[in-house]
């Protein structure tokens, strides 16, 4: 190290490339905020060229204080693992899976009592939920697969994260984008594209960083030491690859002009539904399925020291998977103005769908054989293995709900946001927060978590608040179904709208009590893991421990 | 299981994924693109896909910006513009929606939750002043409802500055609109904001069963409400189905 010292330090050619650019788009954004059409979008290009400065000047930073070698790739044998990312991106989880629940929470209130809305553009219920959908779904969740996805594929192969500035790049480019796209709904800026409503801009922002993430996890892939590219990589990597298929084609759009906000999708009417639905659906098949598998695959047989149950099951379950879910986005448009021979290609393929789901499910949970007791004695993997238990749950409801008839009854209600939550709080949320409990002790080098009592809590509380949130959204759906279809005996309507309105008020209360305790539940993981990254010894006892009697918790210094 | 070279298993070729990763993402490529191609790419150009029916025209200038504060406050959310072809919908929004009446929405407002009723046929359904009270306070009119109170729409001045660039864009996107109905934008946006305006005939002849009146009780300045009244009042009414032929667009 000495002698790095003494070597005379010169500037890399990625340092010169990114620093030059990101200082000239910063010079560039601060030209179309001097020329924006609009306040809104004049703030943005500010955020862009203040974005693009503080990278620029991180990058110059980083120059004087890096040592003048390249960060080895081994240190005495064992690979030099890039964690710096990873951990960002865990941290920004936490973070924006707290905002997320808040803001739902908030939207679920608005529509127990619409007086919340105040009469304030920003915070009506038509930007709000956007945000919160957003927010979950990309914040959330996207900062989780960032995180796990860029540590499994290390782990997996062996080798350290490929590229020196890029996985920066991408993960704080990321999470730009996510500020981007939620400061924009609030201030009217949005494509209206349910799940893909961030405008021009900011798709352009995000297909650079996807655009580089594909290919630092292919370059790692690429160095790696292990001869098979793990299964967990496999749909970590159809996940990337898809949703960059998915977003070029759904968010094509021509800009009215470089200094507005506004474009206009390239796409119109019943072609723009099906575009919509196919990205839409497979957001759920790619971003909220394929990427979270691959945390099933990689964080199960982990914590649960077991191999994979099936090796030829996942082999199965990764094409049958793959290839299905992209055909079943028509199902979003049962009895429209979609023509019929779609609509029937769409259910077919959502009921065969169900096979490879309760595949990988079982692929999941047996991997618990031989240790079924640790579901006894582990909240964490508890808190894995109900999030598979759920996700067989969602996509047995799902294909059920894609039937035309039983669709003609469920689409429009509440039915729908109610199963969503049962896959989004029970799966997507659950084996998150699964990973989050594994992979904050290993990131910063704990012996275990703060406190395994807590995670119990937390596990209790949400499970009761999914319970109380799915099961109000399955009535009230329900219900709005039948009333809207009810006749009197003289063969009128027998309800008007407002009625089923009425009607649903007190399920809307539950519901927003069920996002209540899932929130509160967020709060008491964020705490515990905080506390895990902030005290060093708080874990004395390894993590298998049996709960029963539990060490006492010292709080933090 | 026997691994030798001439008889190898799938399990065995399935090696070839595992272990090269351009190979998998090729294999991936290709398995993600083929439900998508075919259900997709046929709706550009099969023709039923898209029913032959007299009426659907562009939006106008107002009705346009009207649509772009639809899309704005996320009405989309929780209002649906699609009707099916089931009994109970039909009686309480009336017919069907047809593919043809969203061909010119960039992008499509067919929704996929209904908080609220379904707008494809609220045109004409209610008056003027009765979007104006229902935007300024909702529990006014439709005491059980849980919509926001949209008032600042119409504390909100119209601007209409670039409405021109706006169709330019779409019709560079495949919106009929003409150089002639572009270069007159401004005139009929305000002929159609305003009760007995000479320029009237002029937007008549760009956008046939446009009505110019007085959205607004303030006459003379254009509203944020009166541009989503103007949208809200024409949907849904291009299509005179007394006349239409069910059975000609049977797809």
């Amino acid at each position: 190290m000495a002698q790095a010292q003494t070597q005379t330090k010169s500037i890399w050619p990625n340092e010169i490339i990114l620093g030059s650019g990101l200082f000239l788009f910063a010079l560039f954004a601060l030209y179309v905020a001097a020329k924006a059409w609009e306040p809104a979008y004049a703030f943005h290009a500010l955020l862009f060229a203040a974005a693009s400065g503080a990278g620029c000047f991180a990058v110059v930073n980083r120059f004087y204080s890096r040592a003048a070698e390249p960060a080895p790739q081994m240190i005495d044998g064992k690979p030099n693992y890039n964690f710096g990312p990873v951990k960002f991106a865990t941290v920004a989880a936490i973070f924006w899976g707290i905002a997320g629940f808040t803001v739902g929470l908030y939207v679920a209130l608005e529509m127990a009592f619409p007086i919340l809305n105040w009469g304030l553009p920003w915070i009506s219920f038509g930007r709000l939920r956007p945000l919160h959908t957003s927010a979950v779904i990309f914040a959330f969740g996207g900062n989780v697969l960032l995180a796990t996805s860029l540590y499994v594929v290390q782990r997996t192969s062996r080798a350290r994260l490929a590229g020196d500035l890029s996985p920066w790049f991408v993960i704080l480019g990321y999470n730009f984008f996510i500020v981007i796209a939620g400061t924009g709904y609030l201030l009217g800026i949005s494509h209206s594209k349910e799940y893909a409503e961030p405008e021009w801009y900011a798709d352009l922002l995000l297909v650079s960083v996807w655009v580089t993430y594909l290919l630092i996890f292919l370059g790692t892939l690429r160095k790696r030491v292990e001869p098979h590219i793990y299964v967990a990589n496999w749909f970590y990597l159809a996940f990337i690859v898809t949703i960059a298929v998915l977003v070029l084609g759904n968010n094509a759009a021509i800009p009215v002009s470089l200094f507005s906000s506004k474009s206009y999708v390239l796409w119109s009417g019943v072609q723009d539904a099906m575009i919509q639905w196919w990205y839409g659906h497979n957001a759920v098949g790619f971003f909220l399925t394929a990427g979270f598998l691959a945390i099933m695959y990689y964080f199960i047989p982990k914590r649960a020291d077991r191999p994979i149950y099936s090796y030829r099951l996942s082999i199965i379950h990764f094409w049958a998977l793959i290839f299905l879910y992209i055909w079943a986005g028509p199902h979003h448009l049962h009895y429209t103005a979609l023509p019929d021979w779609a609509q029937t290609l769409g259910m077919t393929f959502s009921i065969m769908l169900w096979m490879p789901s309760w595949g990988g499910m079982i692929n999941g949970i047996m991997t618990l054989s031989g240790a079924w007791d640790k579901l006894r004695t582990d909240p964490v993997l508890r808190m894995l293995i109900v999030s598979v238990a759920f996700y067989g749950m969602s996509t047995f409801e799902g294909p059920l709900m894609s039937v035309k008839t039983v669709n003609a009854l469920s689409h429009y209600t509440d039915w729908g946001i109610g199963h969503v939550h049962s896959g989004s709080l029970g799966w997507v949320g659950y084996v998150s927060f699964g990973a989050l409990y594994c992979l904050v002790p290993w990131l910063w080098n704990r012996k275990g978590l703060y406190s395994l009592k807590l995670v119990n809590w937390h596990f209790w509380i949400s499970t009761i608040g999914i319970v109380f949130y799915i099961s109000a959204m399955w009535v009230a759906g329900i219900m709005e179904g039948l009333m809207w279809r009810a006749y009197t005996s003289l063969g009128f309507l027998e309800y008007s709208f407002v009625e089923v309105v009425e009607a649903v008020h007190p399920l809307y209360i539950v519901r927003a009590l069920g996002g209540a305790m899932f929130l509160i539940g967020a709060l008491i993981m964020a705490y515990n893991l905080v506390m895990t990254m902030l005290s060093p010894d708080a874990a004395e006892v390894p993590e298998t421990r049996p709960v029963g009697p539990a060490p006492a918790l010292s709080p933090a210094e | 299981m026997t691994t030798t070279v001439e008889h190898k298993t799938l399990w065995d070729r399935h090696k070839v994924f595992e272990k090269n990763s351009i190979i998998l993402l090729i294999g991936i490529l290709i398995v993600i693109s083929i439900g998508g191609l075919v259900e997709i790419v046929p709706l550009f150009y099969l023709k039923s896909t898209i029913e032959k029916v007299d009426g659907v025209r562009p939006y106008s200038p107002l009705e346009l910006m009207g649509f772009n504060i639809y899309v704005r406050e996320g009405c989309y959310l929780c209002h649906s513009q699609m009707i099916r072809p089931l009994r109970d919908e039909v009686e309480r929004y009336g017919h069907y929606s047809l593919a043809a009446e969203s061909m010119y929405d960039h992008p499509f407002q067919w929704g996929s939750k209904r908080n609220g009723p379904d707008l494809a046929r609220v045109g004409g359904k209610y008056s003027d002043n009765w979007h104006f009270d229902h935007l300024r306070n909702p529990r006014a009119v439709v005491p059980g409802s849980i919509m926001p109170s949209y008032a600042f729409l119409e504390k909100t001045p119209l601007d209409t500055t670039h409405i021109a660039d706006h169709m330019r864009t779409l019709a560079f996107e495949g919106v009929p609109y003409t150089q002639e109905m572009i270069a007159s934008a401004q005139a009929d946006l305000k002929a159609q904001g305003t009760a007995d305006s000479p320029d009237a005939a002029t937007l008549k002849k760009h956008y046939a069963d446009a009505v110019a009146r007085d959205f607004g009780a303030d006459k003379g300045q254009l509203t944020e409400a009166d541009a989503l009244v103007a949208y809200l009042q024409q949907l849904g009414t291009h299509v005179n189905f007394s006349i239409y032929d069910d059975k000609a667009n049977i797809r």
